[in-house]
Order: structure tokens, then sequence, then C-alpha cells
């Protein structure tokens, strides 16, 4: 019996984990569901020792425990397995599974890993070099290296996402295996699909806090409204929709690779919408602005912006027309060493000779108009979070057509996402450009978009005005239940 | 703002003292713990650079070059690339001015012909430079190991060409080629080390280099490029052709100073042309943290610690060494204290 009884995280003045019990039994799949930033991640690194809780206990066959790291966590049979891979790409099969283990007998190694592969009737040959393998075959292998150390409690973060279907059925497989020899697996997910095939019991966690404890068999609305609950319907009218001419056009692109792979892609955005991307974080939505602001290129279909000579495939430079923000501003979008003014010098084009005032009154303007709290010569690396935003937005240049953003509020309090977003509102209206952003935060996207895509299992699973959008419909699509994917 | 910038200057200058201090307790340590009054020491190296006319001649003629290579170095180093293939740009720069300069004065000016050498010197170095930067943007070579095969290769191309094809009249020799036709050598007052216009050009790079640094959109983008190349995709610069464009500035200033080298100082290509400048310049620019204003100063001391070196195994039975010594424990000393300074920031 695993048992977290009133786990409490705090990170500085935000409030992670809030009471949270769970109990899972042995021999059972438990589900944790939720949605973004719900707390489940958080709850799984607290149990594998990587963060440390600031309240509450953790039994383990009775036994009070005190993971304070990976290492302790495996000693005592607690694994994980990441949602990334978390293995040496260079090294082989056989390499990875004895890496980790104090004892170094190839050998022996050898012939547990066969043993264990066949008992789960995995194909992993262990001379094979690790990168060449599909992330389902490392994801086999990393299973193999945590029960082959011990681990008696298996944690699995949304381990279905990228994997191929036959891989699916194979892993869903093993963790039945798992379970009939009376190991606790507990399943981070947040496909319905996943749980009413796997579980025996789920948790429902939101904002920190459990809201909901079922057993099999499960009503997956019932599951829905738990996850989603306080999710308000729209207040006031949808923002409209597209009036403008086309932008930017997606004809059965490809991209990416892996999890954050994205396939048959084929829409159009047009002049004057807001189209919010939503979905579980890491399901292609990063994927898809890369596409759309040309960083990445398509491995088969195109992009293409409209009237930029119309057929040519998108180079993968941003011109003056397209901009993207990042979600990490300072480690993508900005140059932490350099100031106010050095930034508005550089995205705005002018003479080649820079006196000590120039672009000085710019950005003076600049900081009057965006309200950022800064000086033009500080460095950007002292602006807080949303002064950084703020920035970033100063610095769109007026001809801008496209505006690319991704998780555009994060890190930002309830005043700077609001001032963000009336700022962007003004430049849509002012420009007829249109601005497609990607938010974990649902919310965002009902209020601000006008178009919304919804992003699952590496495709686009929905495409609606946002004014035919109920939270009902969005949280099943993001969870996977879409009677019919829209075809390419 | 007004109250930042002194205490900036504050901050500057006490960064300055710990390593001053670091560097010099370090060295007065290692000396005592040998047995030898750092005093000694000191006053040995001062007798040996600037007490006399004649021996700070000697250290402005290592000044010159090792100034315009560390003016080159500025433009990579703040484009975010460790060109250690410094070394290897001064001697194409050097066999790029041999190769008009052993030909005689052509029936031009020789004032013609050495400006021509000096631009051809500049572009020499330029292209492995450019090189350098080709093999990281196109194969993906690291511009480190990049710039250590070219300063292989262009040892090995200076010595083929002093043994072969340039070799003097009868005889193959490491001491080098022909000296050059006298009209061709650049010109030196008589008792000065240096050559007055050699001198100019350096420090002519020196002020050409801080204007296009600092006071220009392009020196504006290599930084930015250094500092983030993700985000300077973001305002459309190209890091690519940015860092490209500073691997043939700075290779180009290199090539000037092995041209300098055999204009103005031997008047023919020997293998040692670069006496080692390039690595050397390296460390002045890692103790100028990349900083233009203190370039100049750093390598004055560092070209009068050379000098000075000297003077140590006549007067004291030591090796000259110490010098590098020395030189290595200020760079070692000022990557610390920047490190450190760094973990506080991080830590805050």
């Amino acid at each position: 019996m695993l048992e977290l009884t009133n786990i409490e995280k705090r990170f500085g003045r935000l409030q992670a984990l809030r009471g949270v019990c769970v109990s899972a039994r042995e021999g059972t799949i438990h589900g944790l569901i939720g949605e973004n930033g719900a707390g489940k991640s958080t709850l799984m690194k607290v149990l594998t020792g990587f963060v440390h809780m600031t309240g509450g206990e953790i039994r383990l066959r009775g036994n009070r425990v005190h993971p304070g790291g990976p290492r302790d966590a495996m000693a005592l049979g607690i694994g994980m397995l990441y949602q990334e891979p978390l293995d040496f790409p260079q090294l082989s099969v056989l390499e990875n599974f004895i890496a980790g283990q104090a004892a170094y007998a190839p050998t022996a190694a050898r012939q547990r890993l066969a043993r264990l592969a066949q008992d789960f009737s995995f194909h992993l040959r262990a001379d094979d070099l690790v990168g060449d393998l599909t992330v389902g075959e490392r994801q086999q292998l990393e299973l193999l290296r945590l029960i082959d150390g011990g681990a008696s409690v298996l944690i699995l973060d949304e381990p279905t996402t990228g994997i191929s279907a036959q891989q699916q059925e194979v892993l869903f497989a093993a963790l039945r295996r798992l379970k009939a020899t009376g190991a606790t697996v507990l399943l981070v997910s947040h496909k319905l699909e996943e749980i009413d095939l796997l579980c025996d019991e789920v948790t429902v966690l939101r904002h920190g806090q459990v809201v909901a404890r079922r057993s099999r068999p499960f009503d997956r609305d019932d599951l829905l409204q738990a996850m989603f609950d306080r999710l308000p319907e729209r207040e006031g009218a949808a923002p409209k929709a597209a009036t403008g001419p086309a932008l930017l056009v997606f004809d059965r692109a490809c991209a990416g690779s892996g999890r954050a792979a994205l396939s048959g892609l084929s829409l159009t955005i047009s002049g004057g919408e807001i189209v919010g991307l939503a979905g579980i974080d890491g399901s292609g939505q990063n994927t898809f602005l890369k596409l759309a602001g040309g960083l990445l290129e398509p491995t088969s279909g195109e992009t293409r912006l409209e009237g930029e000579h119309s057929g040519a495939p998108r180079r993968p430079t941003l011109g003056v027309d397209t901009v993207y923000l990042p979600a990490d501003r300072l480690a993508e979008g900005l140059f932490p060493q350099l100031s106010l003014r050095e930034h508005h010098l550089l995205a705005s084009p002018g003479r080649a000779l820079l006196t000590p005032s120039a672009g000085l009154e710019e950005t003076s303007r600049a900081i009057a108009v965006h309200g950022i709290k800064g000086e033009a010569q500080q460095p950007v690396q002292d602006l807080s979070g949303g002064n950084q935003q703020r920035l970033l937005l100063s610095l769109i240049p007026e001809k801008t057509r496209l505006i690319l953003m991704e998780n555009p509020t994060r890190g930002l309090d309830v005043h700077s996402a609001r001032s963000t977003w009336k700022l962007l509102r003004r430049r849509l209206a002012d420009q007829g450009a249109a601005i497609v952003f990607a938010s974990p935060d649902l919310d965002e996207v009902m209020r601000e978009a006008s178009r919304i895509l919804v992003f699952a299992a590496n495709r686009v699973v929905l495409d609606i005005p946002a004014g035919e959008a109920s939270s009902h419909i969005l949280s099943r699509a993001i969870t996977g239940q879409v009677d019919a994917p829209i075809a390419p | 703002m007004s109250s930042s910038a002194p205490r900036h200057h504050f901050d500057s200058l006490a960064q300055f003292l710990l390593i001053a201090l670091l560097a010099l307790g370090a060295v007065s340590l290692l000396l005592l713990a040998l047995g030898i009054s750092p005093a000694t020491i000191a006053i040995t190296l001062a007798k040996g650079s600037v007490l006399s006319w004649q021996k700070f001649g000697h250290v402005l003629s290592i000044f010159t070059p090792l100034l315009l290579a560390s003016c080159g170095l500025l433009f990579t180093f703040r484009a975010g690339l460790w060109n250690i293939g410094v070394e290897g740009q001064v001697v194409l720069g050097a066999i790029a001015a041999t190769t008009l300069l052993r030909q005689g004065s052509l029936g031009l000016p020789p004032g013609l012909v050495l400006c021509l050498a000096m631009l051809l010197a500049f572009v020499g170095g330029g292209l492995w430079g450019a090189l350098a930067g080709w093999l990281k943007h196109r194969g993906g070579v690291n511009e480190i190991f990049g710039g250590l095969g070219l300063n292989f290769v262009a040892q090995g191309l200076i010595l083929w060409l002093i043994l072969g094809p340039w070799k003097r009249a009868g005889i193959a020799s490491m001491s080098g080629t022909d000296m050059f036709a006298r009209e061709l050598w650049m010109f030196t007052p008589p008792g000065w080390r240096v050559a007055p216009a050699a001198l100019a050009i350096a420090l002519a790079a020196l002020l050409f280099s801080a204007l296009l640094l600092l006071s220009t959109r392009f020196g504006l983008r290599v930084r930015a490029v250094g500092i983030n190349p993700l985000a300077a995709r973001l305002f459309a610069i190209n890091p690519a052709r940015t860092a490209l464009a500073a691997m043939i500035l700075g290779g180009g200033f290199a090539g000037l100073a092995g041209g300098l080298q055999v204009a103005a100082v031997y008047h023919r290509l020997l293998p040692p042309i670069s006496s080692g400048y390039g690595y050397l310049a390296l460390l002045v620019v890692m103790l100028a943290n990349s900083r233009v204003a203190p370039v100049a100063p750093i390598c004055l001391l560092f070209a009068a610690l050379a000098a000075g070196a000297i003077q140590l195994p006549i007067a004291l039975q030591l090796d000259s060494a110490l010098s590098g010594v020395i030189q290595g424990s200020c760079v070692l000393s000022a990557l610390f204290v920047h490190g450190w300074r760094q973990r506080l920031k991080g830590a805050r």
C-alpha cells in the first residue's frame, strides 16, 4: 500500500499542492488526472524526491519514508518513467541497462535483460545504440531498467505520447503484467480512454487539490466534469472571427519528430483572427508555432505566407512581417545583458552608426506607451517577467501581420496578463494582423481567442470558431475524445 | 541612471583591484616558495622593460602585434566564438604579405607596395578566419577544434614554403627566406625598435575596432549574437552570417599583425613568425573580459612582462617563462573573479 497523506508543496507564494491524499494498493493501476498545472507532476516529483514536500507524509507498506532524491526513491523501490526518455543515446541498450548499477557485471546483466525483455515481449537487442531506437523502445528499456532495479512502485508520466499504436499495445500489456505481479502502478495521463482501459482507481487533481476519487467503472462525463469543472462558460459574445484576407496557409504539412511531431496540417489563418491553441502541454502546439514562424521546416507538405511570392516555401528565418514570442522570454527572446534601448535599436532598422542617444527617444516612448517599469539603459535581465513581456510586445514592428506567441501570459500576474491582451488587441485592430497563441490555460484560450485549435496525439483534432466552443467540447477534445478527427 | 554609472565604475575598479591582488598574491607565494624575492623579480622586470628608451622600444615592438591580434579577438569573442585559430591567422597574414614583398618593388613606389602587402595580409588572415567560420557553420566543426587544426595547417604551410618554394638561394634553412629588398623595409628610425607606421596601424586598428564595436549597428549585432543566438533569429539577425563577419574581421586584424612582423620587424618570413602573439592575445582578451577599454593597457602590461623577462636569465639565472606564469596567473584570477561574481548574481 502506498499512502500519500496531506501532501503540501509551496514554491514561494505559489501553493502547488494543498492537502493531497492519494492511496494506491499493490496489484492495481492508479490513474492520476487533471488539467495543465493541476499539480500532477509536482506530486510525482515529491514521490521521487526531486522536490521536497513542505508538509504531509508518505507511507510505503506502512513505513513512513522520506525520499531525499531519485536514488533514495529507487532504493525504496519507487521508479519513474519520465515523459522524455532520460537515457544516454550514445550508449548501447545494455550499457544503458546497467548504467547506475553499483556492480559492473555485463554478462549477468545481458542475461537478465534478455529474460526481462522476453517476459514482457519487448524486442530489444542488447547491442543496439539507444539513439537509434524509437521513443517507444527507449521507454521499454527504461521500464525494464526500473524493474531490474527492484521498483515495486512505478510511476508513468503520459507514457503514450509520441509512441505508435502497436507500442501502446505492448506497453499496456506490460503494465497489466506488472499489476498481476503485485506492483503498484501510478499512471499520469490526460487520455480518458487509457484510464478506462487500464486503471482500477482514479484520483482527479485540480489546482493542487484532490477534487474527486473514482473506482471502476468510470463515467467519462463525470471525470471530465471533475477535471474541468471550474471552467466558466464564456461571458458575453465570443470575439468575432476573421474577416481579413488569408495570411498563412498550411498545406498537408508535417513537422518535428517523436513526441513533438505534428502531422497532416491543412488550414488557413486569416487577418483579424486570434487563434488559440489548446491541448495538454507538448501535444504539438509548439511545433505548430515554430512551423508557422518559419523556425522549423516542414518534413513534408508546406506552409506559406500568402502574398509573399505565393507558392514558395517559407524560409527558416523570420521576416519583418512575422514575429515569434517564445514562452521563455529571457532564454529565447531577449539578450539578458543588453539594455532596453539596445533591444529597440536591434528591432528597428535605421542608420548604421549609433550615437549614445540613438533610439533613446523611441525607447522612452515605448516605455510610456506600454507601461514598462524600467529605464532605457537598464539591462533587461533586471526587468520583471511582466515587463519583459511588455518590452517584447513594444518591439513588434508596425507592419507585422502575424504575431505568434507561446504562452503569452506565463509568469504574469492578473493585471499584467490583462494589459498584455489589451495591447495585443489594439495592434490587431490597427493593422489587421493575425495572432496565434498557445496557452496551457483553457480559460485564457476561451476568453481571448476567436478561433480555437485543439491539439492531441500529434494532430489538430478540433478546429472551431470560439463562438461554437464550450468547455465541454474542448475538454473532450483535449482528453482525446473526438468522434471524428478533422480530415486533412 | 545618474546614480548607477558611478557605482558601475566603482564595481569595475573593485573587481580590477581584486584580480590584481589575487594574481600578485599567487605569484609572490610561488616565488617565495622557490626562495626568490618577489621584489627582486619586479625590479628586474622593470629594468628590462620600461626603464630605458631602448628597452621600452622593445616593449612597443611586442605591443604592436599583440594589440592587433587582440583587436581581432574582440570581434570574435564578443560574437561568442573562441577563436583559437588566431595564431594561424597571424601566420597566414605573414605569408600573404611575403608573397608580394619577396617580388621586390616591381617598379612601383615602395610605400604603395607596402600598403598592398598589408592589405594582402589582412585578406590572408581574414580568409583563414572565414575558413574556420565556414567549417563551423557548414561542417559543424566547433571553432576551437577547427581553429586548432588550421593552426597546424598554417604552421605546415609556412615550413613548406620556407624549406621548399621560397628557400634561400642554394640552401634551405629554418632561418627563413631571403631578406626583402631594402626599400621594402618599413622605416624604423635609428635607435627605435619599432616602426612608427606599424605602431600607428595598431593604434588605428584599436580605434577602428572600438568605433565598430561600440557605436555601430554591426557591433551591437555582433554582441547580440554572442549573447543569445536564438533571440537573434527572432530579431531578424542571421547569427551565422554575423559570426562569419566577426571571424573575417578578427582574422584580418590578426593577419595584419603577421604582415607587420615580416614587413617591419624581420624583413623576411621565419618559421616562428607569430612568436605566439596570437595565443598571448587570447589571454589579453580573456583578461579584458571582451571589453574594449582594458585591451590596450593589458597589451602594454603583457608586452612589458614579456620584454622584461628576457633579463631574468641574465640577471638572476631564472627562466624567462616566468612572464608566462605571471600572465597566466592574471587571467586565471580574472576568470575566477568573473565566475565568482556570476555565481553571486545567480544566487541572488
